[in-house]
């Protein structure tokens, strides 16, 4: 193989502020400066957002204007930007192949905060890095590869349903794995919904009907997801049903395994008096039509949520459940008085804000405590239950009896979602709810192409919520199957046929088959089956492979930039 | 003298430890500026030659990390990694580099605590031995 002769990088540096994010830390002038030193760099700029429309047609227009043939933007990571900017620099006429990002932010401002001195160096070094990088990147092609129509759903809940019937409506196949015996979710153990009290067993029914009746949906209920390999278009799946694996072939997967309801063991007199329940033993006494009529009822709110440490989050349906509640027992019984102990009420939005209007008015009385002095429930030998609480508006102790107190729990992680995190390799979030790829401008996919989340699996929704986010889901996740395609990474091993000297180690240590013998016993890449590891380069005794984009050269270079100087 | 501030190489493949090292950031979970990180697809993709490389060129330490033990995006690729680690560290004990230079963590894409840990212990450890003795022999020349 004769080598193309080079043509002399000239590199282009782009710098990123972030706003604060990293301009708050990092000396980024300094940082400009610097980089128009380091050798083949022949332009280098600051960004106040270089992911902005600004920012990109800045990169756009300097690589015309400077003749640029590589490019480096040092700001995040390149896991969430760098398709972006490698468009830019596709736009721009430049191989997407020939730009790298050094990662100041993500793995520099927001970890070295009160360093600036040592931040700036860093984020210098991490440049430098970038560079010496970009001089050895060459020109990929990428293949095209076939998307399987077809979607796996984890969790039949209103949020897997929605998104499954979606899809399916768009002609694609879609499996849904259910680990209960049946569909439904949270939804099928409430009663009637906030804000617009509708029955909830006909709101299910009528989409658990639509889901069974669809042909192009396969319900597997009792099932787990055991295994997951493989990339978009391809996942090859593993699910048990009854005891028994099944293997499936997915193009596209969205995780939609809700949440739990939190249990308040030990809290406020739960378990231990029978009139203390949580909202959710409270919906399945109004279903069941087995609330007797109670004088007084007393909710408490953030119980278990919004902690100082441990849970720290608003699980944001609490309040407009509590009002609900409220509501419904004063329709079935206008003499029952009731109380609401809040410590912030978040009825937000119209809909719920109107709720908490009518609860008023109907004389629902709501007092707010502080989380420096929460509520105290105590009861009497015949059960009778008595709430201590400080009332910050009358800044005073009050003191009530009731027959019924309801704590307001928060939705919390299903107890297996880092199982689940682990065999699809998304990340969770501090909370344990599912992480997205970016909060705000990839609000429903996860870094990894392919895989989506929506409803509560990802954080505590409303069913409304949660639909929106289903149906979202469903139309990125058919954005692939559509067009039936997707570029394929470039990132592949080749083998240099006259070092090879047919040893058979990278045939054997690929780990999918990717690397057979040809018929003079030289090692030969199925490049479509390579995955991309550099697991066979890294074995070769004779150095014949070659990782598209992640060379030895290359990576070496990167490394010792960083020790120069 | 001023305190020593150690130079660490990390070889972090793209799917779990490089993630584990951006979740840190996000996060804002805060750790010493000594690392350079260099992102590769997967761990498998470490060649013994990369991390001697880096010794010879002065790295105080090297920090190889990946998914953890079944949970490597391309199968296996780990396991490689761990095997390699250990024959580096075999020679430079016989090169007379303290192995502790070398180390090989696995780090999930939900772990950023754990990233921000381990750069903050492998820091404290390679600030006891002292800077690369390749580094002194240059000076003494
Ligand atoms: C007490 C209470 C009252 C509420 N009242 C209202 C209300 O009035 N109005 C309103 O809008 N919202 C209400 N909600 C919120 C509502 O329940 C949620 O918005 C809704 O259930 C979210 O739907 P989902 O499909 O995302 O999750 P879920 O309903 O939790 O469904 C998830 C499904 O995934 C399955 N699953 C989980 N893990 C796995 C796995 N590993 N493999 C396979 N399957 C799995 C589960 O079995 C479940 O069927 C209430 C919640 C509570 C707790
Ligand atoms: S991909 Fe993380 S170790 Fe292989």
């Amino acid at each position: 193989m004769a080598t193309p002769k080079k043509e002399i990088p000239r590199v282009g540096v782009f710098v990123c502020h972030c706003g604060i994010n990293i301009g708050g830390v990092v000396k980024v002038s300094e940082v400009v400066e610097f980089a128009k030193t380091i050798p083949d760099v022949a332009y280098a700029e600051a960004n106040l957002y270089t992911c902005s429309s600004e920012g990109i047609s800045k990169i756009k227009e300097a690589i015309k204007k400077y003749n640029l043939n590589r490019v480096v933007v040092a700001s995040c990571t390149p896991r969430t930007h760098e398709p972006l900017f490698r468009n830019a620099c596709e736009e721009a006429g430049l191989n997407k192949y020939l730009f790298e990002m050094a990662n100041i932010r993500d793995q520099c401002s927001w970890a070295h905060m009160h360093e600036p001195e040592k931040a700036t160096t860093k984020a210098k070094d991490l440049v430098k890095m970038a560079v010496a990088k970009a001089r050895l990147l060459e020109p990929q092609d990428e293949p095209e590869i076939d998307v399987t129509p077809s979607a796996l759903v984890i969790g039949g809940g209103i949020s897997g349903m929605t998104a499954a019937l979606s899809m399916a409506n768009q002609g694609f196949n879609v499996n849904i794995v259910e680990r209960e015996p049946e569909l439904g979710g949270m939804l099928a153990k409430l009663h009637m919904l906030c804000p617009n009290f509708e029955d909830a067993s006909k709101a299910l029914s009528s989409i658990v009907d639509a889901v069974k009746s669809n042909q192009k949906i396969n319900v597997l209920t009792s099932s787990e997801v055991e295994d997951v390999k493989g990339f978009i278009g391809n996942f090859d799946v593993t699910v048990k049903k009854d005891d028994k694996p099944l293997k499936l072939n997915q193009g596209t997967i969205v995780v939609a395994t809700g949440a739990e309801n939190f249990e308040p063991i030990n809290m406020y007199g739960y378990k231990s008096n029978e009139n203390v329940l949580t909202q959710m033993q409270l919906e399945k006494l109004l279903k069941t039509g087995d609330l007797r009529k109670p004088d007084k009822v007393v909710m408490i709110q953030c119980v278990g949520a919004r902690e100082e440490k441990g849970r720290q989050y608003c699980s944001r349906i609490c309040c407009g459940v509590a009002i609900k509640n409220a509501l419904i027992i004063k329709d079935l019984y206008p003499e029952t008085e009731l109380f609401i102990i809040f410590r912030d009420l978040q009825t937000y939005g119209q809909e719920y804000e109107a709720c908490y209007t009518e609860a008023r008015e109907k004389g629902v009385h709501f007092i707010k405590y502080t989380s420096s002095n929460p509520p105290e429930v105590s009861s009497n030998s015949e059960g009778k239950l008595t709430i201590k609480t400080y009332d910050a508006f009358l800044k005073e102790m009050v003191e009530l009896e009731s027959d019924l107190v309801v704590l307001s729990t928060p939705l919390i992680p299903q107890k297996d979602a880092e199982k689940l995190s682990k065999i699809l390799k998304v990340p969770l979030g501090s909370d344990g709810f599912f992480f997205e790829a970016h909060v705000k401008l990839r609000p429903i996919d996860f870094a990894t192409d392919g895989i989506f989340v929506c409803g509560s699996a990802h954080s505590p929704k409303d069913i409304s919520e949660s639909i929106s986010q289903a149906l979202g889901v469903a139309s990125r996740a058919a954005i692939p199957m559509a067009n039936k395609h997707v570029r394929a990474d470039a990132i592949t091993s080749i083998i240099n046929e006259d070092l090879c000297s047919g040893c058979g180690t990278c045939v054997r240590i690929c780990p999918y088959g990717a690397i057979q013998k040809n018929e003079i016993g030289i090692a030969q890449v199925t490049s479509v089956v390579c995955k991309g590891c550099g697991t066979c380069a890294a074995s070769c005794p004779e150095k014949a492979i070659t990782m598209r984009h992640f060379t030895d050269d290359q990576i070496t270079a990167q490394a010792l930039a960083a020790l120069e100087g | 003298m001023a305190e020593f501030n150690p130079k660490i190489v990390a070889f972090l493949c793209n799917w779990c430890s490089y993630a584990g090292a951006d979740l840190a950031g996000v996060s804002r979970i805060q750790y010493p500026p000594s690392i350079r990180v260099v992102r590769v697809m997967c761990s498998g993709r470490i060649n013994p030659a990369f991390i001697l490389d880096a010794f010879k060129n002065g790295a105080d330490g090297v920090l190889v990390a990946g998914c953890h033990p079944g949970d490597c995006h391309y199968i296996a690729g780990n396991y490689k990694a761990q095997r390699r680690v250990l024959l580096v560290q075999k020679l430079m004990e016989a090169f007379g580099l303290e192995p502790e230079r070398l180390r090989l963590e696995w780090v999930s894409a939900s772990e950023g605590d754990r990233f921000a840990s381990v750069v903050k212990d492998m820091t404290a450890e390679i600030r006891k031995l002292g800077p690369n003795p390749i580094k002194m022999l240059e000076v003494e020349d």
